[in-house]
This record gives structure tokens, C-alpha cells and sequence, in this order.
């Protein structure tokens, strides 16, 4: 998946793409409309993150040019703007999702995600790893010819392992990707959600385990357990 | 909305009441002068006719030893016999007796100087009578005598003439009275025209189209017109000038508080101690809340200006709950809180402005899912009761206080259990605006288990 971020704000462009890049998202950054149009001449985008008021013009003039251009690109718009002057009028000018500065990144993750989701239709995003099928886009996972659905934050926990089988997540990093940090939780919350994932993907070679003192990896056994 | 000023008085009917009265009085003066003029007229001729039968009878007198003779000239009646209706009298007399004639005829007083014959109008045997008296003196055995002569005619010819004479002048005064007054009343609305025309074209923009008035306008107007103008100006100007900076405060503030926000969070994930996580997450939980707080003040103030100029218009609920409750799904599914939007049946359209009312829902959704557990439901009903389109959100969250429920509409009021959720407390006083502004009501009640249930009524279209 590949997005095209425009914002003037360098250090939010910055923090928003290392962030992205976290989530397994490649991001190109455009620090004006004239970038954004050399970027989109030589590529070709999943999503774009678009902000309102740029040094070169303003947003939405952008936003109106790519629909009347037949891009369907999916955009996603960044708005400081107050919420009843602007909202609706962006949709009308053909944004699909909008998002208040500041934003949580798990927010703009999500919707980045919905987004994508609506534009894809009933398409699906299978990965494997062992004999687990993991379906990102429709929130599965099957395991011995069993489906078990995963709920959003069991959903967000499968990416991260799935990201990177064999490696060592610390809790502290779980906590992070999974909850706000406006939220108050404790690291033992994330062990919630671990063990909901161990049950859904019981029966299998698949298993994720604890490491002792620093956190979880999701690892395969190269024979089912008996 | 103020309510529309009683008119203190037509402007047409006061013209046209004013011009009425005067064409009438102008009527009844036209017919009166024609009837006096024509009439006077009529009478002249007939005096002048009675003079000349009267000089030549009189000439016709001549005295002979001590008698006054008289000849009458056939002339003399027959002038006056010209209407075949009309009858003659004459009399002849001194002053001491009748010589010839009628000797009952009425006679003035006293008699006239010669060559200064008097007219009178009198009643002779059952007629009206128009009299001329001339006098003459005649020399009888060297004695001067007075002579007077009376020649009386009807009036019925004269009668004839002046009643046809005001006939005429009542038609003519008629025919004025209705030709002046349809031109009146043509001039009245031609004056008045400018007037209506400038009326129209403000009454047909109406309170929110704040563009000049171009018409041309009538000189006497054109102060005005000229003060409306820059009346509407100086307000459109005002208007704009609220909504930019409505628009500029908000991404002065927001734009800056993203970024500490984002950074905030980069550094969380480098941070190593427990404490200086601590210490992160609670910068980040500032940072939300006063992006929270300006958002709501500024939304707030955006409510306010937009409730003063309302935009109303057909608002179709179910399709705006829908449009809500799709753009704050992903929000909610953050931490697992499933919004179940129940179906419903039939027509919910209310009359407002979509953007208000949008704004208003999406405070109590958002109000809803902030103070839900994870992993739990939040339920939106449409429902319709009589009169009334209802939307009824309710959450399992962790419900309010009788008390809290008044207040919490109030501005910056907030409830005494959520000091742990970020909030300004603003969010329900515009929901309790926006709603108020459309004449429906808005309602906290406990939910059954737990949480609240936040209802919306708005008039059904």
C-alpha cells in the first residue's frame, strides 16, 4: 500500500509518514499542490492524505481537479478547519473521509483503513504464514478449516505480528499501536487481547508466545502440535 | 426572526383616497360653474328678447289730447311666440291705472328709470314668468306721465333649456369625475411603481442574500437605498469576516497542537522509563484537550453565526443519521464499540440546515462514544411520534445524575464522573442550541442497565 501525503507542516509530514511506515504503509510526501501533481504523474496512489490550506493554493481547489479528472484515488482530507463550517461541503466536493487536526494516529489509521476497505468492495488481502490464512481486509483468520473473526483491536494485533513473524514485540510497543495514548490503560491490558488472539488461532501450527520479561512473537511450529 | 412590522398605512390608498376627493370636488365645481355660466346664459337671451318686444311696444306709444295710444306691433309678440308652448302677457300702465293688457300682471314697487328696464321672475296664473318692466315718459297736455310697460313670457322654454343645460353639465362632470379619476389611479401606481418594484426585488432576496441593490431607484429613494446598501455590506462584511476568523483561529491553533501531538507520540515510542511514558501521555491528553476545547468554542461560535442565518431547507434524518453514523464507525471501532443504527421504516424530513443539525448529532455520537467502555454497543433509533421525528442515542457508558442532566446542557458544565475523559463541556450546549434553534427538544434519560440515552425531537416536515 502506498500513500501520497500532502501537508505543508514538515514536522507533522514526518511524524505522520514514520508513523505510517510503522503500520507497513509506504508513504510519498508533498509539500505543496505542485509536488502533489509531479507526484501523482509518476506514480500511482492507494490513498491521499490531503491537508486544506497550502502554501500554493487551496485544497480543495486540488481535491475538485482530481474528481473532475476521473482520478478515483480514495482522499482522505486533513482539516484544521472548524467542524460545521467545513465538513459536509468537503465530501460534497467528492473527499471520502475527513480528519480534525490533532488527530490520533490510531483515528487516521483507521480511517485510512475504512477508506480502503469501502473502495475495495468485497476484495481480500490474504496472507499466510505457517498454516495460518490471515485476511486483513475482511478481519479473518482460519486455522484448520476454521473461520474466526477478529474485532478491530484483535485485527490491529494480527497486522503487527503478521508484519514480522519471529520478531519480539515489546508490550509497551503492543500498548501503543492498539490504544490511544489519550487513554489510560495499563501494559496488562494488551495480555486481553493476546489471549483472544491465541484462542482464535488454536488447532494450528500457529502460536504466539511470551517472552519472558520483554513481550510476544507469533512463531510456527514446523509439526502440529499432537 | 422578528415578526413582520404592521404597516402603519398604505401609501396607494392614501393617494388614491386624496386624489378621489379632490376630482370629486373638481367634478362638482365643473358642473356648478357650467349650470350657473349656461344657465346665466340662457337667461341673458331671453331678457334680450323680452327688452326688444318691450322697446318696440313701448316706442309704439304716442299720446293724442289727454289719451296714451298704443299700436302693438305684431313684431312685438311674435318675437316672443317663436316656441309654440310658450305664452305672452303684456300690461300698459300709469301709475294710476292699467291702460291695456293684463291688468293683474305683477308690477314692481316702483317703476324703473327709463332706458333701464328691470327682469324679474314671478308666478302668473299657475306659471312660471319671466317679466321685463320698462319705463317711458310721455308728455300728455304738456304733463310728463310714466308710462310702464310689462311684458311677461313663461319660462318653460327656459325651464327646458336649463335642465337640458344640467344634464349636460352633470354628464360632463360625471365623464371628468370618471377620466380623472382612472388616470388618478394610473398616476398612482406609476408613482408609486418604483416604490413596489424596489420592495419586491428586497422581499424576494430575502434576510440571507446580501448582495447591493442595483435597481435604479427614484431620486427620493435613492438615500435609501443607498443606506440599505451599505448596511448589507458592512453586515456581509462582518459575516465573512466571522467566518474567517472562525476559520483562521481554528488552524492557528490546530495545526501547531498536530504537530506536538505527533511528535509527542514519536518520542513515546522512544521513551524508555516508565516515568517519562507517564509523563508523554499526559502531555498528549492536554494537547487533546485544548484541541477539544478551541474546536467546540470555535464550532460554537460557528453554530451561533449559522443559526443567525439560518439556510433551511428539506433535511432527510435518516440519511443524515446514516452519513453520521458511517463517518464515526471507524472512530468507535478503535476500541472495539459497535454503533448498531436500527432500521426504519417511512419518511423522517424536517426543515433546518443540514450543517447544524449534522453538527448537533455528531456531538451526542461522539459524546456517546467517549464515555463508552471498550467492546460495548452504542444504539441509534429514528423513530417517528406524531408530529415529531425522534433520534434516540443511547450507550452503556457511565450514565449521569438527575441533577447532572440540567446542567450538563449548560455551557462548560460537565458531569462530576468523566475528570478522566478528555471534554470542555461545550458539546451539549450546542446540541441543546442547534435543537432549540429548529423548535424541537432535546432530552438526557438514564438508560435501562446503564449509560445514557440521548433523545433529539425535531418538528416532521
Amino acid at each position: 500500500m502506498r500513500f501520497l501525503l500532502i501537508e505543508d507542516n514538515a514536522d507533522l509530514a514526518v511524524s505522520v509518514r514514520d508513523r505510517l511506515a510503522l503500520d507497513g504503509y509506504g508513504v510519498d510526501w508533498a509539500e505543496s499542490i505542485g509536488a502533489a501533481e509531479d507526484c501523482l504523474a509518476g506514480a500511482s496512489y492507494d490513498l491521499i492524505l490531503l491537508d486544506i490550506m497550502l502554501p500554493d493554493g487551496d485544497g480543495r481547489a486540488f481535491l475538485s481537479a482530481q474528481r473532475s479528472r476521473e482520478n478515483d484515488t480514495p482522499i482522505i482530507v486533513i482539516t484544521a478547519r472548524s467542524e460545521v463550517s467545513d465538513r459536509v461541503h468537503m465530501l460534497d466536493l467528492g473527499a471520502d473521509d475527513y480528519i480534525t487536526k490533532p488527530f490520533d494516529f490510531l483515528e487516521l489509521e483507521a480511517r485510512c483503513r475504512a477508506v480502503i476497505r469501502r473502495k475495495n468492495g468485497a476484495a481480500s488481502n490474504v496472507k499466510h504464514y505457517g498454516d495460518l490464512e490471515f485476511d486483513s481486509l475482511s478481519a479473518t483468520v482460519k486455522v484448520a478449516g476454521r473461520v474466526s473473526e477478529l474485532r478491530n483491536r484483535e485485527l490491529r494485533l494480527m497486522e503487527i505480528f503478521f508484519s514480522s513473524p519471529e520478531q519480539i514485540f515489546p508490550k509497551s510497543q503492543l500498548l501503543d499501536r492498539l490504544f490511544s495514548y489519550a487513554d489510560n490503560v495499563s501494559e496488562n491490558a494488551i495480555e486481553v487481547y493476546v489471549a483472544r488472539l491465541r484462542q482464535k488461532i488454536d488447532g494450528g501450527a500457529v502460536r504466539i508466545e511470551t517472552v519472558r520479561g520483554i513481550g510476544y512473537r507469533m512463531s510456527k511450529q514446523e509439526t502440529p502440535r499432537p | 426572526m422578528n415578526a413582520p412590522l404592521k404597516p402603519s398605512a398604505s401609501l396607494r390608498q392614501r393617494l388614491r383616497l386624496q386624489l378621489l376627493g379632490l376630482i370629486a370636488i373638481l367634478s362638482l365645481l365643473l358642473y356648478f360653474s357650467v349650470r350657473t355660466i349656461a344657465g346665466g346664459a340662457a337667461e341673458t337671451t331671453q331678457d334680450n328678447i323680452l327688452s326688444a318686444s318691450a322697446t318696440s311696444i313701448i316706442e309704439a306709444l304716442h299720446a293724442e289730447q289727454d289719451d296714451i295710444l298704443l299700436d302693438i306691433p305684431y313684431a312685438a309678440l311674435s318675437m316672443l311666440g317663436a316656441n309654440s308652448e310658450e305664452r305672452v302677457f303684456y300690461r300698459i300702465m300709469t301709475k294710476a291705472s292699467t291702460i291695456t293688457g293684463y291688468d293683474d300682471l305683477p308690477a314692481p314697487e316702483t317703476f324703473p328709470a327709463p332706458e333701464q328696464p328691470v327682469f324679474y321672475n314671478s308666478e302668473y296664473r299657475g306659471s312660471a314668468v319671466r317679466i321685463v318692466a320698462m319705463t317711458r315718459v310721455i308728455t300728455v297736455r304738456d304733463t310728463p306721465t310714466e308710462v310702464l310697460a310689462l311684458v311677461a313670457q313663461t319660462r318653460l322654454g327656459q325651464d327646458a333649456i336649463t335642465a337640458r343645460i344640467a344634464n349636460t353639465a352633470a354628464a360632463l362632470g360625471v365623464g371628468f369625475f370618471l377620466i380623472a379619476g382612472i388616470l388618478g389611479a394610473l398616476t398612482v401606481e406609476s408613482a408609486l411603481r418604483p416604490i413596489v418594484n424596489i420592495a419586491q426585488a428586497v422581499q424576494r432576496r430575502g434576510p440571507h442574500d446580501l448582495r447591493p441593490m442595483l435597481k435604479p431607484a427614484p431620486l427620493e429613494l435613492a438615500p435609501l437605498l443607498a443606506s440599505l446598501n451599505s448596511f448589507m455590506e458592512r453586515l456581509r462584511t462582518a459575516l465573512l469576516r466571522t467566518e474567517d476568523f472562525i476559520a483562521e483561529a481554528a488552524h492557528r491553533v490546530r495545526t501547531p497542537l498536530a504537530t506536538v501531538r505527533a511528535q509527542t507520540e514519536i518520542a513515546l515510542r522512544r521513551a524508555k522509563t516508565p516515568e517519562d511514558r507517564e509523563a508523554l501521555r499526559a502531555v498528549i491528553r492536554a494537547v487533546d484537550e485544548s484541541a477539544r476545547s478551541a474546536g467546540q468554542l470555535l464550532d460554537h461560535a460557528s453554530v451561533t453565526l449559522r443559526a443567525d442565518k439560518m439556510e433551511r431547507g428539506d433535511v432527510d434524518l435518516s440519511a443524515l443519521v446514516k452519513d453520521l453514523v458511517h463517518g464515526l464507525a471507524p472512530t468507535a471501532e478503535i476500541r472495539d464499540i459497535r454503533i448498531i443504527l436500527h432500521p426504519a421504516e417511512g419518511e423522517f424530513t424536517t426543515i433546518g440546515d443540514p450543517v447544524l443539525l449534522m453538527g448537533a448529532l455528531r456531538n451526542i455520537l461522539d459524546n456517546a462514544i467517549k464515555y463508552s467502555p471498550d467492546e460495548s454497543e452504542i444504539s441509534v433509533v429514528l423513530s417517528a411520534e406524531e408530529e415529531l421525528c425522534c433520534i434516540t442515542i443511547c450507550d452503556s457508558g457511565r450514565g449521569l445524575n438527575d441533577a447532572e442532566q440540567k446542567t450538563l446542557t449548560r455551557r462548560f458544565g460537565r458531569g462530576s464522573n468523566v475528570a478522566d475523559v478528555v471534554g470542555s463541556g461545550l458539546g451539549l450546549t450546542i446540541v441543546s442550541e442547534v435543537v432549540a434553534a429548529h423548535g424541537g427538544s432535546f432530552r438526557l434519560t438514564p438508560n435501562k442497565e446503564r449509560g445514557t440515552c440521548a433523545k433529539v425531537c425535531l418538528p416532521r416536515k
